[in-house]
């Protein structure tokens, strides 16, 4: 109900609104993962490890992956060190950087 | 009292439990994880709720979960993969659980071996313990050193408490290994100074009377706890608050200093703080 263009109803805090937001997304996630079977994470990063070892020698401790999860787009960030070549020519500044997207 | 950095990490792990559901548990154990990780002690807090986990939507890092407490305890990653580093504070990590796992993913030993790896790294290991006093509950606080004991001044929370305390003195690693005791002290939560005085609502000594424990800390009721929990802000990261000022003083107390008067008594709020609802 409004009353000269001002609505009677208590105005939503900005906090409130945050709230709502972060609860859709979350829960969009959490229902739609729960379809798909829990906990893919792990053997995702089980298969990728194993690919790159076919080529080059990687410790498990040299891997990091990081998610970013968004109303409509989600990144999973895989960032493996590769160990330089060898002791001569260090390329360790030079991190490869692997980043994959996917669409949820 | 600032940690040096080359200096041995302290390894103490805390235990924030209750018993009762709802009595402040989780924004409890992220306030006192914020707090000690202000003073820059190294400190990380452990999400116990296995399948219904929470402490990363309090803590605001929800969309960054990669992998888990139960990954770890099962091998599937490394404790460093599944190490969440806050964004506001370069001191304080979160480890988080498993939505979707239950509470027999938790192993004695796996608990014991991820805590021990903390202990190396860092000086505050908080444990979030879920309610009830199930195998969740009994493992987190299992291998604490102290115990900190959420309570409302409420008749089943009160009674709820006594029932974890009598579990902290007898079915810890402490308590059957060494016969020593962990150190639990209440934090009494949701203390309204008006309804005490209206002789509506138990008072502290009250509490301490039946518990029989010493107090760590009164949290008075505020409207600042929503909205912190809104935003994904650990109390005392966001706007002081009484709430706020109440777990610095409990957090001080943790440390062993000496802090003056437990309850800020709530002012009523002013004209202009009615108008606009300003946060108590």
């Amino acid at each position: 109900m409004s009353l000269f263009g001002f609505s009677l109803r208590p105005r939503r805090t900005k906090s409130a609104q945050t709230a709502k937001d972060r609860l859709q997304i979350l829960l969009a996630h959490e229902r739609s993962d729960g379809s798909k079977g829990p906990d893919y994470l792990p053997l995702l990063q089980a298969d990728i490890l194993a690919v790159i070892r076919k080529y080059m020698e990687i410790k498990e401790d040299e891997v990091d992956i990081q998610m970013e999860r968004n109303d409509d787009v989600s990144s999973l960030e895989i960032n493996i060190e590769i160990p330089s070549a060898g002791p001569e020519k260090p390329i360790a500044s030079a991190l490869p950087r692997k980043r994959a997207r996917s669409r949820c | 009292m600032t940690q040096l950095k080359d200096k041995e990490p302290l390894g103490k792990v805390i235990v924030i439990t209750s018993g009762k559901g709802g009595v402040g548990k989780t924004t409890s154990a992220a306030a006192i994880a914020a707090a000690l990780a202000k003073r820059e002690f190294k400190t990380v807090v452990i999400d116990f709720d296995v399948g219904l986990r929470n402490l990363d939507m309090i803590m605001g890092c929800e969309r960054r979960v990669v992998f888990d407490f139960i990954n770890v305890i099962q091998g599937e990653a490394r404790l460093k993969q599944a190490l969440i580093r806050d964004k506001r504070l370069d001191t304080l990590w979160i480890l988080p659980t498993s939505q979707t796992r239950d509470k027999d993913a938790l192993s004695k030993e796996g608990v014991e071996k991820v805590l021990n790896e903390l202990k190396e790294q860092f000086d505050y290991i908080i444990c979030d313990s879920p309610a009830g006093i199930e195998r969740g509950a009994q493992l987190a606080m299992y291998f604490a050193d102290e115990a900190v004991v959420v309570t409302n001044p409420e008749v089943s929370s009160v009674r709820d408490s006594d029932r974890v305390l009598g579990l902290l003195a007898s079915k810890t690693k402490r308590a059957e290994e060494e016969g020593a005791e962990v150190k639990a002290q209440v934090l009494v939560t949701r203390h309204d100074q008006r309804r005490i005085d209206a002789g509506e609502m138990m008072t502290i000594d009250d509490v301490l009377e039946i518990l029989a424990v010493p107090l760590l800390g009164v949290i008075p009721e505020s409207t600042a706890v929503l909205r912190a929990s809104n935003v994904g802000m650990p109390i005392v990261l966001d706007e002081p608050s009484a709430a706020s000022r109440g777990y610095e003083a409990a957090v001080a107390r943790l440390l062993g200093e000496e802090v003056d008067g437990h309850v800020e008594r709530a002012k009523k709020p002013g004209f202009f703080s009615r108008l606009f609802g300003a946060p108590a």
